[in-house]
């Protein structure tokens, strides 16, 4: 009883202070942190029992000097394999609700539909100009997204193109508390878009749009990283979020359009500046076949 | 029905060690030819993670290069995985085992047995060759279109050997389970196998049912590869995510194809020792079964964030949670079986409990990547890297080194050192945990996997994990001194040093060709400790 409530008390202290997380910088962080903690309570509880149990048996049951034969035999108790059976059951289905619930929150069940973009009905391959829209995180709440920015991954850089005020970057920058829709295209093999503080990501595929729809809570900058192995400088492949105040992302879009010119098509000289400029680490070939929204070309090798 | 053993009368003619470097058709010979061979790959593995390991000691790429690394990890996950945990799980431990606890004189087919097992020097030769050459580097999951891009002699030695292993796999688990279906000794049934048998018969089922699919990937990949197909390229209109949905339908299961045994072993090995009869035999028997039906619908879990549409994700999701509920049935009830039981504190059994301790913390972290929202922040993270390795080193590893522990005296005739055997459960303990617990925290705060260079605020734990890693490796020198030592000059073992009532122990050790001399023994009670032996046994 007594090793019960300790158990629970710890349990409980351990999922509120494992400190396991960085910092939550996304409106979808704190939901998916709840759960996570909720997991770590869970699991604390189960390893100290499991472990407390077993050590405690491989001790107390040890063979001592001069004891001989065997000890009582028990071949089964169907009270207790029932109990035990049922526990995980009860656990895993609350998790899995738990989690269901969470991940509909997240918008997740609300991909492909609303933002503007109706062609998910296109095949991959058919019409290039136009990949399929596969499942990302969606809205949550039908909120339209105030900023849309295209979000294209190639070896080994990340360039976020911002179409509507028609310029390149090679750092994402957003404003805070704004709901914002990534597409994510890839141009070359599979990269995945992955922000930690965000607790967001999402693979970029090459011939297939992904979409990733999120809110930024908190100012700062926090790593943008690819996750997927995309080749060689696969770890060197970074680049930073900067989330700014409404004020501070005007300046720096206003600031860029003033710097680019605010035409689009983005020419391959253009995304030679934005690399060069942020001293990205890009194969070279790539850049010629860059065009938005295009994967006629994609560098892929053929035998030569 | 007898399985025929070829070469008569080697014994005469040269010596008998050398019948372990020819084509035999003795099953026990083929076991302790997967375990020795497998053995080694698993050391060369070893040496490719140390090699990862020592790269990661700092943040910057600078120990190998960035093409190097690559390869490095690519091979080692191959080697780990096809050549050491699935051949010594099912190919050393079910070869050498099977026959002897279903009562059979072989394997159903011996001749299919050699075979299966001399595809893997070519296909292991082939693969530790390519760094002469030129290696694969695209991870041993090859997704595309990145495995065509990264170099073709590297990715087709790769996709070669992976299919020699396979078809090995294959015709392996055809022979387990016609030996366990059709070879049983007259009288017993399939509820008086020993507990190894069903979790063979559940891993055989997943092999027959999964690998296939993953030689049909393979082959389409090849003709993308060599050929200009396009059936994963997309600049041809291929679809790159199918290629994931065919390798993880094989590579799910593959998972409980290098676990499933290894449950089996730890059922065997925690009754012999703790001197009392497995807890619900029949829980633990028809959860294996339970198991092999609920791994083959998990398989796009590892898919979450590849834009699997969002119902699926559900569906995988929750699948995939499920199978923590066959699996806990498992460890409870060899807790169970532990409780109350009057041990001998062997090497074998610290190693047993070692792998549920082990393993119940990959169990726990498993279920948290089942959670989508969870798994959309440590996908590809270090946090995988420290999950699989609780569930694959933890478990399996530990497993295996349960089971060598345990057999060894039946498989040689010469007994371990017990000391020798605690030192080494202590460093591999002490060094596994050193090198990955601490990457869970990694994973969560940021570090993706398969990196050669990474955010240097991560050096700190990097290089515990580092530290961890060596020790891990020099952990190896003990059992490889003990196992060396002992099977040339240790003590005689008797024929039934642990006193065990399964029927492999009811021979000498080691068994004789076919096993028994006369009829083999019928044991309906494989687990009756505690009760005198003329009930639990019937010697006919």
């Amino acid at each position: 009883m007594l090793v019960g409530i300790a158990l629970t008390l710890i349990s409980l202290w351990v999922g509120r202070n494992h400190g396991l997380m960085p910092v939550a910088a996304s409106s979808d962080a704190p939901l998916i942190d709840g759960l996570f903690d909720t997991m770590i309570t869970i699991a604390t509880g189960l390893f100290l029992i499991v472990q407390g149990v077993l050590i405690y048996a491989v001790w107390r049951y040890r063979r001592r000097p001069g004891e001989t034969g065997d000890p009582e035999p028990v071949e089964g108790n169907l009270a207790l394999e029932a109990l035990w059976t049922a526990i995980p059951v009860v656990i895993v289905f609350g998790l899995s609700i738990y989690s269901f619930d969470v991940y509909q929150r997240m918008g997740g069940l609300s991909v492909g539909h609303g933002g503007g973009h109706s062609h998910h009905h296109e095949m991959a391959g058919m019409d290039p100009a136009q990949p399929r829209i596969s499942a990302g995180l969606g809205e949550a709440q039908g909120m339209t997204p105030a900023l849309t920015i295209d979000v294209k991954g190639l070896q080994f850089a990340w360039l976020f193109t911002y179409p509507d005020a028609g310029i390149v970057s090679g750092e994402l920058h957003l404003p805070v508390d704004q709901e914002v829709l990534l597409n994510i295209e890839a141009m070359d093999v599979i990269h995945s878009f992955w922000v930690p503080q965000f607790r967001l990501k999402q693979d970029a595929i090459p011939g297939e749009r992904t979409q990733l729809r999120l809110r930024p809570t908190r100012t700062g900058s926090f790593p943008v990283v690819c996750a997927e192995l995309c080749g060689s400088y696969h770890g060197g492949m970074r680049t930073t979020v900067l989330v700014q105040t409404a004020e501070e992302y005007q300046t720096w879009l206003q600031d860029q359009i003033a710097q680019q010119t605010a035409s689009l098509p983005v020419t391959p000289d253009r995304l030679h500046q934005v690399v060069a400029a942020h001293g990205l680490q890009v194969e070279a070939q790539h850049l010629h076949h860059l065009e938005p929204n295009s994967l006629a070309h994609l560098p892929v090798r053929t035998d030569s | 029905m007898t399985g025929s053993v070829a070469t008569p009368q080697p014994a005469q003619q040269r010596p008998a060690w050398l019948e372990y470097f020819g084509f035999s058709l003795d099953h026990k010979v083929i076991g302790i030819q997967y375990l020795v061979l497998t053995f080694i790959f698993y050391l060369i593995g070893g040496v490719l993670a140390v090699l990862v390991r020592a790269e990661l000691f700092t943040p910057a790429s600078d120990f190998v290069s960035r093409e190097l690394y690559n390869q490095l990890f690519t091979v080692h996950a191959t080697v780990m995985i096809f050549l050491w945990i699935v051949p010594a799980g099912s190919g050393a431990f079910g070869n050498y085992l099977i026959p002897l606890m279903v009562g059979a004189r072989d394997m159903a087919f011996p001749r299919l047995n050699a075979i299966a097992f001399w595809l893997l020097p070519p296909a292991g030769l082939l693969l530790i060759a390519s760094f002469f050459f030129e290696a694969p580097s695209a991870g041993w999951t090859s997704y595309p279109p990145l495995s065509l891009v990264s170099g073709k002699t590297g990715e087709l030695i790769w996709i070669l050997s992976v299919l020699l292993l396979g078809t090995s796999s294959i015709l392996g688990g055809i022979n387990f389970a016609t030996t366990i279906l059709k070879m049983r000794r007259p009288g017993l049934g399939l509820n008086q196998m020993p507990l190894f048998c069903w979790a063979m018969l559940a891993t055989s089922g997943m092999i027959i049912l999964s690998t296939p699919v993953l030689a049909g990937a393979l082959i389409l990949l090849s003709f993308d590869l060599m050929v200009g197909t396009s059936f994963f390229n997309p600049t041809g209109g291929g679809n790159p995510i199918v290629y994931q949905h065919l390798f993880w339908f094989y590579s799910h299961p593959a998972v409980y194809i290098m676990i499933l045994p290894i449950f089996g072993m730890i059922s065997e090995i925690l009754p012999v020792h703790a001197r009392k009869p497995i807890f619900g035999y029949k829980a633990i028997a028809y959860s294996s079964l339970a198991i092999t039906v609920l791994s083959l619908i998990v398989w796009a879990h590892h898919m979450f964030t590849s834009g699997t549409p969002p119902w699926l994700r559900m569906f995988f999701m929750i699948a995939t949670m499920v199978i923590a509920v066959p699996t806990g049935i498992k460890v409870f009830s060899w807790i169970a079986t532990l409780w109350g039981g009057r041990f001998r504190l062997t090497s074998a059994l610290l190693f047993a409990a070692g792998f549920i301790s082990m393993f119940v913390i990959g169990g726990l972290s498993g279920i948290m990547l089942a959670s989508v929202p969870v798994d959309i922040h440590v996908h590809d993270t270090y946090f995988v890297v420290a999950h699989f390795h609780y569930v694959l080193f933890g478990g399996s590893v530990f497993g295996l080194y349960a089971g060598m522990y345990h057999w060894f005296p039946k498989m040689t005739g010469r007994m371990l050192n017990e000391t020798l055997g605690a030192v080494h459960f202590w460093m591999t303990l002490i060094g596994f945990n050193l090198c990955f617990l601490p990457m869970h925290w990694l994973g969560l705060q940021g570090m993706p996997r398969r990196v050669a260079e990474y955010d240097p605020q991560f050096a700190g734990i990097n290089q515990l994990c580092t530290i961890g890693s060596i020790i891990l490796a020099l952990s190896t020198l003990p059992f490889l001194w003990n196992a060396v030592q002992s099977w040339i000059a240790g003590p005689k073992a008797p024929a039934n040093p642990w006193g065990g009532l399964t029927p492999e122990w009811l021979t000498s050790s080691p068994p004789p060709v076919e096993n028994w001399p006369g009829d083999a023994p019928l044991v309906l009670k494989p687990y009756g400790y505690g009760e005198s032996a003329s009930e639990s046994s019937a010697a006919v």
